[in-house]
């Protein structure tokens, strides 16, 4: 649903001015019952071209690895059957967010649906169909991880496997599109002078950086969430609402989603790719060196104190 | 007798089958099932009390603030915290607009496009139907959905996404917008009111919420260009006021908390005899006899939830709330009947809660919350905090409720030492789509679908579309 805000006339349109045929979506299209029945069972006996399966949704094992905790409605058989029986027949197969990619939130303890991702489970890949799946195009299971991914990701991906533009090149070592895992969260951060100087909030809406105290992993997620507005110019951090690294494997496992949890009062996880001896020798030097502005806005719901450059004096 | 199963039923949220047992081309019973379980109840048993602020609202990627909301409410009840007035304003101002967007997307995208179905075709407004309102190619959705998206931009300014933030705290929002903010916001909302005047309505917002009796529709119906009144002319021709009645009584738990109390009130509506009044919201069962779990208490705030495939009898992983032992109907109905809207009163003492009640009252609903929008965005006081700071949460059982587009959700939970020790989730189509109880008695699109007469077309009998679209369902939520 979260692609239906795509394009300045709609994603419909914006789908047909690439020729792509939407061949049936479960909350879009008018065939419905029988009709739809009718249309899996033309793509699964090879008679209609698939060119891509989209699933989104973890896929459920359980119970008993019948899959029956989420039969697809009319045709008495389990999403995990019909995941198995469609995607051997699909050009490319993309899982659109991090359930169908990963697992996802159902796949948090105690598991209680045994779920996984299409072609992982957690870290690990498996999954529904298997570490040696490959579409019929070459390619393993494309994962627009993400919970919710934004709907650039998903078209941008669709489109760029449409024209022939995506490769295995592509893909991240978990299979996520690097049109968005190239990057990390935190990139273009709106609180990024509060992150160089670790001037750090302490209480929900405070302007400071939100690493050290309030549970942010946008230095270890990836995603070019703050390089493109999502609803027109938002991401989580902007609105003060913490990373949870939703297009991680794995993301649900955390506990106490807005603390940071610390040792000897450093952060646990630090940034990915930092050294923890120079993340801690720069954060205490950093800190020393915070404007007051910086500092003082970085508790506070509201700027409290403007920047006044030197550079700007006015002249007399 | 014969036993028709008509699924996928798509064009609603989430995972639906119905089944009709039809004699001599009538209804006779219907059982609506929800098949898919995910277990979010045991996901947040043991965690940290505020996960459920991250977690809840992945229950479902239409519903997510509302989700949000009635967790974070839940969160308040066990804390002594007074919510920031500019928090409880910016929460209904992203609220709303998460409820117009799916009020809308039911209409363009759900709904309309049944009537340009071929089975319409010898209609006299058929081929006009098909031009604008078809699936995915109609001319309508060209502009309907830039709208939507254009509206959910209010998300990205309040909230910093949507679905699925953080943003939604028990003392307000976690984003203070600044002047900047604030007006951004507002020519969000123009611009929103435009296409609601130019394209849904064809008339000013004013206009449409001053209709007060079915005449008034009527007229309007012949009068105005709209979307709106090219529905109405069509519901005319196919009787829609006489499809689909429900179980006639109306629940609303109060919607859109602000400094002042809640925008429309709570009640519980008898349509049949026109009373109203407080809704025994501490009178609320849920009865397993029919869905795929195992006993459990009946009373939500000590229930669990764990599943049962082979549960003799079960059709659904959905139990059956009921309310003071009834069956009832919640939704954009409910709410502005139980509110006195003067067309809503009207259009229920003329033939009850139908389909044409329902997307009556959810449009009517849309211009009633854009202009809600637009007085709370004027009540944002500059400067003052949007968010109160947590307080230790008590122990205990606590229960919140909000109104999701839907209608009626809540959230009951138990906190022991800031742990999650009990969580139970009723949702609005967990109401209007249960399944049967232990007396057999049926839940309300059950009870909406019996006595239909599908003739000779079965399960393709377009009446079945419309009755059951006209709830707007949300799948996912259900049974979660």
């Amino acid at each position: 649903m979260a692609a239906l805000e795509r394009g300045a006339s709609g994603w419909f349109e914006e789908l047909r001015g690439f020729g792509i045929r939407l061949l049936w979506h479960p909350s879009v299209s008018e065939e419905t019952g029988e009709e739809a029945r009718a249309i899996l069972a033309r793509v699964e006996s090879g008679e209609e071209r698939l060119g891509a399966l989209c699933i989104e949704g973890s896929i459920l094992h359980g119970p008993e690895g019948t899959g029956l905790f989420n039969k697809l409605s009319g045709t008495g058989r389990s999403m995990l059957d019909w995941a198995r029986a469609l995607a051997p027949r699909a050009d490319y197969c993309v899982a659109v967010g991090s359930c169908a990619a990963f697992g996802g939130v159902p796949a948090g303890a105690p598991d209680p649906t045994d779920a996984s991702g299409l072609q992982y489970s957690g870290v690990d890949m498996g999954g529904a169909l298997g570490p040696d799946y490959r579409s019929v195009k070459g390619l393993p299971v494309v994962n627009v991880s993400g919970c919710a991914p934004h709907p650039g990701w998903i078209m941008e991906t669709l489109l760029a496997l449409s024209l022939g533009r995506f490769t295995q090149a592509d893909m991240d070592d978990y299979g996520r599109p690097r049109i968005f895992a190239d990057h990390l969260a935190h990139h273009g951060c709106s609180r990024n002078e509060f992150y160089e100087f670790k001037a750090s909030a302490e209480d929900v809406s405070e302007r400071g950086c939100l690493m050290e105290h309030l549970g942010c992993k946008a230095t270890q997620a990836v995603g070019d969430c703050n390089q493109r507005a999502w609803n027109g110019g938002g991401s989580c951090t902007q609105a003060g609402s913490t990373c949870i690294a939703c297009t991680s494997p794995g993301f649900e496992a955390t506990r106490g989603f807005h603390r940071t949890p610390k040792i000897g009062g450093i952060p646990v996880g630090l940034p990915l790719d930092m050294p923890k001896a120079w993340f801690v020798a720069l954060a205490a030097l950093s800190k020393s060196a915070t404007p007051k502005r910086v500092r003082e806005n970085a508790r506070s719901d509201h700027v409290v104190r403007a920047p006044t450059p030197g550079a700007e004096k006015k002249k007399p | 007798m014969s036993r028709i199963i008509v699924g996928p039923f798509n064009r609603v949220e989430g995972d639906l089958e119905v089944t009709l047992d039809v004699e001599n081309g009538v209804v006779r019973e219907a059982r609506v099932s929800a098949s898919l379980y995910r277990g979010f109840e045991q996901l947040l048993l043991g965690r940290p009390a505020a996960d459920a602020l991250a977690i809840a609202p992945r229950i479902c990627g239409i519903c997510s603030v509302s989700q949000s909301l009635a967790a974070a409410a839940v969160l308040r009840a066990a804390q002594p915290i007074a919510p920031a007035p500019n928090g409880l304003l910016a929460t209904n101002i992203a609220h709303a607009a998460e409820n117009i967007a799916d009020h809308l997307t039911h209409f363009y995208v759900f709904f309309m496009p049944d009537f340009a179905r071929a089975a319409y075709a010898g209609r006299p407004w058929h081929a006009a139907a098909e031009a604008r309102f078809k699936a995915v190619s109609g001319a309508a959705l060209r502009e309907a959905l830039p709208a939507r998206a254009r509206l959910l931009e209010t998300m990205g300014l309040i909230a910093g996404k949507w679905p699925h933030s953080l943003a939604f705290r028990a003392g307000g929002v976690t984003r203070a917008l600044a002047l900047g903010d604030e007006m951004r916001l507002r020519a969000l909302l123009a611009d929103f009111r435009g296409f609601l005047e130019r394209t849904l309505f064809a008339a000013p917002l004013e206009a449409v919420t001053a209709l007060s009796t079915i005449e008034e529709l009527d007229r309007f119906a012949d009068s105005a260009a709209g979307d709106f009144a090219a529905f109405l002319r069509i519901a005319r021709d196919l009787r829609l006021e006489e499809m689909g009645r429900g179980p006639g009584l109306l629940l609303s738990s109060g919607a859109y908390f602000g400094p002042e109390g809640h925008r429309f009130p709570a009640g519980l509506l008898d349509t049949k005899t026109g009373g109203l009044r407080e809704p025994p919201l501490d009178h609320i069962e849920e009865d397993v006899s029919h869905a795929y779990m195992r006993d459990t208490a009946a009373d939500p705030a000590l229930s669990d939830t764990l599943p049962d495939i082979h549960r003799e009898g079960a059709y659904s992983f959905a139990k059956a709330p009921r309310l003071e032992g009834r069956a009832v109907e919640v939704g954009a109905l409910a709410r502005q009947a139980v509110a006195g809207h003067p067309l809503i009163r009207d259009l229920l003492a003329g033939g009850g809660s139908t389909v044409l009640a329902r997307i009556v009252a959810r449009v009517l609903e849309i211009a009633l919350l854009a202009q809600a929008m637009e007085d709370w965005t004027r009540a944002l006081a500059p400067s003052e905090p949007y968010c109160a700071p947590d307080a230790p949460l008590a122990d205990g059982a606590f229960v919140g409720f909000v109104e999701a587009a839907r209608g009626t959700l809540g959230h009951w939970a138990s906190f022991r030492d800031g742990q999650i020790e009990r969580y139970q989730i009723i949702a609005p189509t967990t109401w209007n789509f249960s399944p049967r109880d232990a007396a057999g008695a049926p839940g309300p699109l059950e009870q909406a679908l019996a006595g239909l007469c599908v003739g000779e077309d079965g399960a393709t009998n377009v009446a079945v579309q419309h009755i059951v679209r006209s709830f707007d369902p949300c799948m996912v939520c259900t049974a979660h």
